[in-house]
């Protein structure tokens, strides 16, 4: 790297971060996030309507395609404050079906389809998985026909589908594999909700059945792997800073309860085998806030992403999954009640590991690019 | 300055050294000479004492630049209890002649440095220690046994804490001297360890007369410049800003390249090892960056812990890659302990010898239960544990 890598936020960066804060501190309380976990279509409104109210949903996106024009680190912000509280809102399938549009897409298409998911007019999100393991499998085609494609086939895991008003479809053709904007009112579209790990984190299985559009819906005429890759790792990024955020709330969390909670007549925290584990959180916390803000800076940079987003996922996920755990043995028998905001932040820990690719995927492509 | 003023003038400052001095050909010496005379030796510490007086997380940029340009850096590792704890102390608590007296020497490699504080005693709880300096006119006068003192017998000068008052509770009665290895009365006697060399000893003072200038501090403000020195040694073992792809991860990449097993599992592994020790270096990089001028606080203790977690994690990694050979001393290294004269000779660097050092990361500089419970109370804020030696004057605490 010819750049010296730097951390530090600017005064203006560290003011998003508490304006975010502050808002979901007073609009998210943790009781409707619990009974949100009991849906199948997660939402908070009030969460998404004041995002968007604060121009935070097109934030790093091109002013000319009505974003706010500032760069990742910014949304990357946002993703913190979200984690913290396991917000349910559709952020993340948001900002990777915009980023699809934006890597594939053409002037004109970019023009007309982007503004309405930066304004947060239109709730989008990116169709591309179909199968739990083999993550480039892709059944669903598209096939030419009179002004325009038809589509047929499934896609699953397809975040906050339940809520989406348009997908950002990958199909294989006879020209290659092409990116489709489908909305979900489109004849032959049927959208089911998913029973999911993470309820705060909806996800949906996509039908497709005949599904006719315009030829003006496939974004590119050339091959769309890096696009979709770009859209994949826009996400992987954001989830790293939400699993840093999350992982940071959950120490907090247990040192405020270690230092509270007396047995034996003394502060839990005071018995090493506890404080001991709040330490190991911290030391995890911290590298995952390390790696998730690198990967943030360097999102725009070809070589060194290719090496920090799978570290992010390498790190954060298992930083989450550990803090996550800790959390609940901490707290003994009230953290494992559903009462309990541990729960919420454990199974978004694990989810997120899963999401967009398992954690090994990540460490083989981070191996081949550190040449080992 | 602002800081991108700062990071300006210390890479202007490189290039004229790198163009005046060239590496290629300029002897090792006067290379240092010249780097500390620019103020490039602690860019953090004032001008004139080896500083530039801008922020310390421009030391990564001068050890990137120097090492990019085949610069001779290897003083730092050598002398690292010097040029790495003993310039912190002395740029923190030394008066201006003993910064002028002890810095440049010890940075041209000079004058070699080592640390004495634990005692047979004493290890964890270093406040505890026995060894006394008495009053004597201009002089104090040193009696007890120190140990594990890494490199004392080569060292010029060591940092020594002893006891002057024990009346007093163990953290108030100490006093802190640099003093003189090839003094009389100082006796140093080789200890051996795993690995089957004596890189620390045992060190035996018997009447050592200290002149009250090798005082570093008040009398009786020990403890405070003990613990600069333990923030040091932490920061100089977890928090030393290296270079991607260096140290025992580098090796066992380059292993993994060579000669390693080529499963999956074993890859992944070691892409996982790869992004832990990444995520540790890049946590160092923020805390430098976060850290002010002076004295690092005790986020420097992250660094340490992890390192010496991942460090064992990684060389017993690589010998594992080895296979069967992994269960084999390679030729031109030898278990036995080293005779006392040759104990300086060089081995080879083996897995096999980085994998026994390792174990050492987690007892030396601070014990990783020792730095978990700093991180805990000091910055986590949980309650200590119940004292048993609390404001008892020290010579009244049970010992053993
Ligand atoms: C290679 C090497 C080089 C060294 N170089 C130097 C040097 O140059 N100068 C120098 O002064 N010293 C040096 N040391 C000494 C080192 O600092 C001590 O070994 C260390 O501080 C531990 O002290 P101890 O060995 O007496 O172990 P103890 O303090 O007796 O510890 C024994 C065990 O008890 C645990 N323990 C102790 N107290 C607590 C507690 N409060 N809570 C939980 N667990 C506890 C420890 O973690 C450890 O597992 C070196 C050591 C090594 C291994």
């Amino acid at each position: 790297m010819a750049e010296r890598i730097t951390f530090a936020r600017t005064e203006e960066q560290t003011m998003l971060a508490t304006t975010v804060r502050d808002f979901l501190e007073a609009t998210v309380d943790m009781d409707t996030v619990r009974e949100a976990s009991l849906t199948e279509n997660a939402f908070n409104r009030e969460a998404w309507g004041g995002l968007v109210e604060m121009g935070l949903v097109g934030l790093h996106i091109p002013e000319q395609y009505g974003g706010a024009g500032f760069s990742f680190i910014e949304t990357a912000i946002v993703f913190e404050e979200l984690g913290r509280r396991v917000v349910p809102v559709p952020l993340l399938s948001s900002i990777m079906a915009s980023a699809a549009i934006l890597a594939a897409g053409s002037e004109s298409q970019k023009e007309m389809l982007v503004p309405p998911i930066a304004s947060g007019e239109s709730t989008a999100t990116l169709a591309v998985f179909e199968h739990a393991h083999d993550l480039d499998a892709c059944a669903t085609v598209a096939n030419r026909v009179e002004n325009g494609w038809s589509l047929t086939g499934t896609k699953r895991y397809v975040t906050d589908a339940p809520n989406a008003d348009q997908f950002v479809v990958v199909a294989s053709t006879d020209e290659g594999t092409r990116l489709f904007v489908v909305d979900a009112s489109t004849a032959g579209v049927t959208i089911a909700p998913t029973p999911s790990l993470d309820a705060t984190r909806p996800l949906g299985e996509l039908g497709l059945e005949d599904v006719h559009v315009d030829s003006d819906a496939c974004l590119s005429e050339s091959d769309t792997t890096a696009a979709i890759r770009k859209a994949l790792d826009v996400g992987v990024v954001a989830l790293a800073q939400e699993q840093a955020g999350g992982a940071q709330r959950c120490l907090e969390m247990s040192v405020e309860y270690a230092k509270s909670r007396y047995q034996f007549g003394r502060a839990i925290g005071s018995f090493q085998a506890v404080k001991h584990m709040c330490a190991d959180m911290l030391v995890a916390a911290e590298h995952a806030k390390s790696v998730a803000t690198h990967a943030a800076r360097t999102i725009d940079d070809a070589d060194e992403s290719a090496i920090s987003v799978p570290l992010a996922k390498s790190v954060c996920s298992d930083a989450y999954i550990k803090a996550a755990g800790d959390t609940i043995q901490i707290h003994g028998g009230i953290g494992f009640t559903w009462e309990h905001d541990a729960h919420l932040y454990f199974k978004r820990a694990k989810s997120t590991a899963l999401l967009l690719g398992s954690v090994n995927s990540y460490r083989d492509r981070l191996a081949d690019a550190i040449g080992i | 300055m602002s800081s991108s003023d700062e990071a300006t003038l210390v890479n202007k400052t490189i290039d004229t050294l790198l163009e005046q001095f060239p590496p290629a050909e300029t002897e090792a010496k006067a290379f240092w000479a010249a780097q500390f005379d620019a103020g490039l030796a602690w860019v953090d510490f004032r001008i004139g004492d080896g500083g530039l007086g801008v922020s310390p997380s421009l030391r990564e940029t001068v050890t990137r630049r120097l090492s990019e340009a085949d610069a001779p850096i290897w003083n730092i590792a050598a002398n690292l209890l010097g040029i790495g704890m003993g310039a912190g102390v002395l740029a923190a608590h030394g008066t201006e002649a003993q910064r002028k007296r002890w810095l440049r020497p010890m940075f041209l490699m000079e004058e070699i440095w080592c640390q004495m504080f634990s005692e047979p005693g004493a290890g964890s709880d270093v406040a505890s220690l026995s060894m006394s300096a008495v009053r004597d006119g201009d002089e104090w006068i040193l009696n007890g046994q120190k140990v594990w003192t890494t490199l004392a017998h080569i060292s010029k000068w060591g940092m020594i804490v002893t006891r002057t008052d024990p009346d007093q509770p163990k953290h108030r009665g100490l006093t802190y001297f640099i003093v003189d290895m090839e003094a009389e009365g100082v006796d140093i006697r080789p200890l051996y360890q795993i690995t089957g060399e004596a890189e620390f000893n045992e060190v035996f003072f018997d009447d050592v007369r200290v002149n009250d200038d090798q005082r570093i501090d008040d009398v009786g403000a020990g403890w405070g410049v003990a613990m600069t020195t333990l923030m040091n040694e932490r920061v100089a073992i977890g928090g030393r800003i290296v270079p991607r792809n260096s140290g025992t991860i580098g090796a066992a990449m380059t292993l993994w390249n060579e000669s390693g097993p080529s499963d999956i599992a074993t890859r992944r592994e070691l892409a996982r090892l790869w992004a832990e020790v990444e995520a540790m270096r890049l946590t160092t990089l923020r805390a430098a960056e976060n850290m002010q001028a002076g004295v690092p606080g005790p986020e420097g203790s992250t660094g340490k812990l992890t390192w010496a977690a991942l460090n064992k994690e990684v060389t017993s990694f690589s010998v594992e890659m080895l296979g069967l050979d992994g269960a084999t001393i390679p030729e031109g290294y030898s278990l036995e302990p080293t005779s006392y004269e040759t104990r300086e000779v060089e081995r080879v660097m083996s897995p096999q010898r980085s994998f026994l050092r390792a174990r050492a990361n987690s007892i030396e500089g601070g014990t990783s239960q020792i730095m978990r419970n700093i991180l805990g109370e000091r910055v986590l804020g949980l309650p200590g544990e119940p004292r048993v030696d609390k404001d008892i004057p020290w010579k009244d605490v049970p010992r053993g």
